[in-house]
């Protein structure tokens, strides 16, 4: 059997997919944050990253790659999984012995997915309709006017907040769990779960408070 | 104690099984679980009911045969503890238990609490030893040095007595905690180290192909085993596997 295809195969890359997936949203964050205190900045870091051809040629198709290895393997693995058990127990006490979060992180990573989807549209899509499509003149000042106009609607702003709800959960067990998945369980992992705890905090908080902020300054 | 039993009751292996209901008085706190069933059972037959059939044998919990899914737990509420370790103090007067098989497809259900658990054994065929030569010149165990620390976590390991609460348990039905104390027993010592590679390519692939589920981390199989088995020991199984992999 090859890795890939064995169970430890797969937890191995459900691990380093989710691992890659953390780098990039620390970096997402690192650069929307700056939008707070510095709209140029945040032009210049985003006229950068989308304009930069390793970032879109490379690193871009890399990201979306990764992405949909994350949540394909994801899903299939949790159709395996429930196989694993054709006839359910009448009573099962699944909060007893494992918390919510690490039983339902399909749920969380669906909601992230559906996140996702909304976050193409609202950026992603007009990114790529701007510069392939209608093909428009370099304008390194748009970005920050972008981000302000999408941050106006409190539907859209209630909808990113509650999808970081669920981004924290999913990172709340992932982050940690997936260095249990490629074998590192030392001294260092109870450090590793505070940071843990403190990461699946701070990063979706950064980010509700970024949506936040430009939608109560937008007025 | 007057106590209500919802038990799972099932022919055999092609019957389709359902919940009965017994009402069982006079339940001494002190019994411990499988007493109790004795109890129903004598019960059952004074009644001219089929017993229930349930899989037990020492009931000093260390072979591991017992194997019930009590009130939605491996072994029930308590930690630590088989199911014949399991006293009836745990449970209140009047209460209703809910007593069904490990459920796995990888287990399946023989007759009414009873399943086939021999895909352990198979596991353990594929890689679960130490070749030993017996020709005389055997060197003695005793006599080869073994770091204090290794030795703790490998007869940790070894305490693994095979019960099948960690797949019952897991969500997933994975029996991975299983199949690393395995593993891990050998792997932390110099007679387990000569066949290391083989040996865990051979298990997990074995552990696979009997169908169980994948490990999700949910540290479930760690708070129902009996025998407090660690989850270093999938991390260990995990390094030891890519190890291996990679080695070919």
């Amino acid at each position: 059997m090859t890795l890939i295809a064995s169970s430890i195969g797969r937890k191995f890359a459900m691990a380093l997919s989710g691992l890659f997936l953390v780098i990039f949203l620390t970096q997402h964050f690192a650069i929307n944050i700056t939008s707070v205190f510095s709209a140029a900045l945040f032009n210049e870091l985003s006229h950068f990253m989308g304009n930069n051809p390793l970032v879109q040629f490379v690193f871009q198709p890399i990201l979306i790659l990764g992405v949909l290895f994350h949540f394909t393997l994801g899903f299939l693995l949790e159709i395996k999984n429930a196989q694993s058990r054709n006839v359910k127990y009448k009573t099962y006490r699944g909060a007893a012995n494992a918390p919510w979060v690490s039983r339902n992180m399909i749920l969380s990573g669906a909601v992230i997915l559906s996140f996702l989807g909304l976050h193409f549209y609202d950026f992603w899509v007009p990114e790529m309709n701007y510069k392939y499509i209608e093909v428009l003149p370099l304008n390194s000042e748009r970005y920050f006017e972008e981000l302000i106009h999408k941050f106006e609607s409190p539907v859209r702003v209630g909808i990113y907040a509650l999808s970081f709800v669920f981004l924290s959960l999913h990172l709340y067990h992932g982050f940690s769990s997936s260095f249990q998945s490629v074998g590192l369980n030392n001294s260092y992992t109870k450090a590793l779960k505070t940071f843990t705890v403190a990461f699946s905090i701070v990063i979706p908080v950064g980010f509700v408070f970024i949506a936040l902020f430009h939608h109560l300054t937008a007025f | 104690m007057k106590l209500t039993l919802k038990i799972w009751r099932q022919a055999n292996a092609q019957a389709k099984g359902k919940m009965e209901t017994y009402q069982l008085e006079e339940v001494s706190p002190d019994m411990s679980f499988l007493e109790m069933m004795d109890v129903l059972n004598e019960q059952l037959i004074e009644q001219g009911i089929d017993p229930v059939a349930f899989d037990h044998d020492c009931r000093e919990g260390i072979c591991g045969m017992c194997s019930m899914f009590i009130n939605g737990e491996a072994h029930g509420p308590d930690r630590l503890v088989t199911t014949c370790q399991l006293h009836m103090r745990k449970f209140k007067d009047g209460d209703t238990i809910t007593i069904e098989p490990f459920r796995a497809k990888a287990f399946p259900v023989i007759k009414d609490l009873t399943v086939d658990r021999s895909s352990f054994d198979r596991i353990q065929q594929a890689g679960g030893f130490v070749s030993v030569n017996t020709s005389g010149n055997t060197q003695d165990a005793n006599a080869i040095p073994i770091d204090k620390h290794d030795a703790d976590k490998a007869f940790d390991a070894a305490t693994c007595i095979g019960c099948g609460a960690c797949v019952a348990t897991c969500k997933n039905a994975s029996a991975m905690l299983f199949v690393s104390a395995k593993v891990s027993q050998y792997a932390l010592l110099p007679q387990g180290k000569v066949e290391a590679t083989d040996r865990v390519l051979n298990m997990v692939n074995q552990m696979d192909e009997e169908g169980f589920g994948n490990c999700t981390n949910t540290g479930a199989c760690e708070v129902e085993c009996p025998k407090g088995i660690s989850l270093e020991n999938i991390a260990r199984m995990n390094r030891e596997y890519l190890h291996a992999s990679l080695k070919g």
